[in-house]
């Protein structure tokens, strides 16, 4: 029987063994939550041969907000089906939060398996207004900021201090859009130069239209197993060998733009630096917050960065998290890495960031 | 092999109507002030925090724990949100627990909330859904018709609910947080309110209020630290579970739901109990509408099915001489912020094993259940608490 790799944190070895999401397209206009989701779980349990029953836990993430109506989650669980009844819980965050409590309760006994899932229907409202509601409801959303303003801000704040140029948020662009070209999932690819990408017009200066996320309709599930069932599930299981996260102030005012403890403290938690990273799939919905990312886990060269086109290539809100931990532990499951990380981030400004390291042993 | 877990600190805002004396941040910082002050520790002790509360809708405000995090000593720490209905409060502290449990934190802050009165939360649950059945007159709407099926189903005579309405508004009188204080309570004040959704009236529903609930939950180590510094003895978790079942399908028990009877009987396995009615000491139950306490006293097994009534009907749920006092702190049907009602419940069954209860205290408690509900009767969350070290 091959060994898991030794885990920082956590008393048990726990694997992502299997990972599926929807086809991400700016409106899904024929499917609703449930039936987006149903092809998906059949997708992620398929894949390892197992049933709905085969899990102990069931956990996922969404938000009421996209929907418009209280209880989205609700009437996704028909979409599993929790018949007979069974053991499950719902965080209002990106499902990459939904698959730490799992792997929190898989850390004891009796909890051999669990499927997490997240979705996001942007295409429903109208995305800048509603992801406004986000902000402090006395001082700030009476503004209504939109995430693209905000973001600006930050992007700009980079610029002033001289860490980053707008031919820098290009290429980051440039690189993500081509290597979603390899993605059949994505929903913007392209191969355009630099050159090219920096004579777009700005959204709000000084990003360009390359420089956003697209706005998604997504899905996505992850089948988790500890132990012996990993290996009886899975050929080579990605192990969570790290995994934390932690959150910053709420006000972009009070804070450091340019910079991100949170993922910087995590990332070190989770044990990114203790040996060499192969790939990094970073949750950075705009082109700039990727390179505060890579800069906070201190991601040196060769390390191959959101090879899956990343959150600029498909954004499904409540979902990216999860999925940028799909698409590193994808890439240990087929063999193209050995360590992988893997980004999440909910909040605005990248307030609240999850760092996951996964491996995939000998 | 899991590590113990306890309650270390509790502490709860006085529930009202309206809290316009403090913003959202300020209601929750009173519950966990008094929560950290009660187990003898400040915000720099706290490894991780996990909040909870219902729709967001109801505050208008979205993922409101990203604006909260700095209010609750967060910066810098794990923060989760949990969601699961009306049974959030409970299932907020289960996902707590199980940080200590798994052996990550040794001590975690857990806060549920509702603000009621920032929003509506009538139309919150009402807003219409396309292909969706509508929920229509709030939550109170949708079980009016379960709760006959359960008169129909058991014979119970209509004065039941009144009973239960009363009880619990006499219970509240005892404890300062309750939102409800209504001194002239009876049972034909109670028949004499409005029929708001038939058999339910005015005074057999739930207020709507504003308020928060907040406790520490530590490790072994933690709880003897705490024990030694304030003297106050933890309240042990012997059992904690979560079941969730769909909102419907032909031929579900929507009146004695199975998850809730097999989250019932998960916890007892656990915490060793076999006869509920002898085991426990007491019981804090999510009865939002009067007529959930016999529901729920025959779903959790308290007597057999069809005989809640007899038991509230023969006062054996009442502390004033009761055998097994449900609901001592007046219960959901005297303060609901909907959020942390499941908390309150979870609070309360801890504040009476830890003798802490104050003139609500049932003497010489040593083991308690709660239970905390959500959704159309589909989501459960249930703890059991205790004296001795399991």
């Amino acid at each position: 029987m091959p060994t898991p790799p030794s885990a920082r944190g956590g008393r048990r070895p726990v694997a992502v063994v299997s990972f599926a999401q929807a086809q991400n397209q700016r409106r899904e206009a024929h499917r609703n939550e449930v039936e987006t989701l149903m092809p998906v779980f059949a997708d992620v349990l398929g894949k390892v041969g197992i049933t709905k029953d085969d899990v102990d836990f069931i956990c996922s993430g969404s938000t009421d907000y996209l929907v418009g109506g209280p209880f989205s989650f609700v009437s996704a669980l028909d979409a599993i089906g929790v018949w007979p009844p069974r053991r499950e819980s719902h965080v209002e965050m990106d499902a990459a939060w939904a698959l730490y409590e799992a792997w929190v309760v898989l850390q004891e006994d009796g909890v051999d398996a669990a499927l997490v899932y997240g979705f996001g229907k942007s295409s429903l409202g109208d995305l800048s207004r509603i992801v406004a509601l986000q902000l402090d409801p006395y001082v700030m959303a009476p503004l209504w900021p939109d995430p693209v303003a905000l973001a600006a801000l930050q992007a700009r704040a980079l610029l002033d201090a001289g860490k980053a140029s707008e031919e820098d948020f290009a290429a980051v662009a440039a690189r993500c859009r081509r290597s979603a070209l390899d993605n059949p999932m994505a929903q913007v690819a392209y191969d355009r130069t630099v050159d090219e990408l920096m004579t777009e017009d700005y959204v709000v200066a000084p990003l360009r239209r390359h420089a956003l996320p697209p706005i998604t309709d997504g899905a996505a599930a992850i089948v988790l197993a500890a132990g012996d069932k990993a290996f009886e599930w899975a050929e080579r299981p990605a192990w969570i060998t790290g995994i934390d996260h932690r959150i910053e102030t709420h006000s972009p005012g009070g804070r450091d733009l340019t910079l991100s403890p949170s993922t910087a403290m995590a990332g070190r938690l989770a044990g990114v630096q203790d040996g060499r990273v192969d790939v990094a799939e970073l949750h950075a919905p705009f082109a700039h917050q990727e390179l505060i990312l890579a800069q906070a886990l201190d991601l040196g060269e060769g390390v191959s960065v959101n090879p899956s086109g990343g959150a600029l290539a498909a954004n499904a809100l409540m979902a990216g998290g999860l999925i940028r931990i799909g698409e590193a532990a994808s890439r240990i499951m087929d063999g193209r890495a050995d360590r992988a990380v893997a980004h999440a981030t909910s909040g605005p400004l990248l307030q609240q960031n999850l760092v996951a390291v996964l491996e995939g042993g000998r | 092999m899991s590590e113990r877990v306890a309650v270390i600190g509790t502490g709860q805002t006085k529930h009202a109507a309206k809290r316009d004396d403090v913003s959202i941040a300020g209601l929750v910082r009173e519950a966990a002030l008094r929560a950290l002050e009660d187990a003898g520790l400040g915000w720099a002790d706290i490894d991780a925090v996990v909040i909870g509360k219902a729709p967001d809708m109801f505050e208008g405000v979205m993922m409101p724990e990203l604006y909260l995090a700095p209010a609750l000593g967060a910066v810098g720490k794990p923060i989760m949100r949990v969601h699961t209905a009306g049974s959030v409060g409970g299932s907020t502290a289960l996902v707590a627990a199980h940080l200590v449990t798994s052996g990550i934190h040794d001590r975690v802050l857990t806060v549920a909330f509702e603000k009621q009165s920032d929003s509506d939360a009538m139309w919150a649950l009402s807003v219409p859904q396309p292909f969706s059945a509508p929920l229509l007159a709030g939550a109170g709407g949708y079980f009016a018709p379960h709760i006959r099926a359960y008169m129909r189903r058991s014979g119970a005579p209509g004065h039941i609910g009144m009973q239960v309405a009363v009880k619990d508004r006499l219970q509240a009188l005892k404890n300062p947080y309750a939102h409800l204080h209504l001194p002239d309570i009876s049972i034909e004040m109670v028949e004499q309110s409005v029929m708001l959704w038939d058999p339910l009236h005015y005074l057999e529903a739930c207020p709507s209020s504003d308020g928060a609930a907040a406790m520490v939950l530590g490790s072994e180590q933690a709880a003897a630290a705490a024990q030694v510094d304030t003297g106050r003895r933890p309240a042990w978790v012997h059992g904690m579970a979560m079941r969730s079942e769909p909102t419907m399908f032909a031929g579900r028990d929507q009146i004695n739901p199975r998850a809730g009877r097999e989250c019932a009987a998960d916890v007892y396995r656990q915490a060793g109990v076999t006869d509920p009615r002898r085991d426990f000491d007491c019981a804090e139950v999510y009865v939002p509408f009067s007529w959930y306490e016999p529901m729920w006293l025959e779903n959790l097994g308290f007597c057999d099915e069809g005989d809640g009534w007899k038991l509230t009907d023969a006062g054996s749920t009442s502390m004033d001489g009761g055998d097994i006092p449900w609901n001592c702190s007046g219960g959901v049907l005297s303060s609901n912020p909907i959020g942390a009602s499941g908390m309150l419940r979870f609070l309360e069954a801890a504040m009476q094993v830890r003798g802490e209860a104050g003139e609500h205290q049932v003497d010489g408690t040593r083991r308690a259940l709660a239970q905390a509900y959500g959704g159309g009767s589909q989501f459960f969350a249930m703890w059991v608490v205790g004296t001795d070290k399991p």
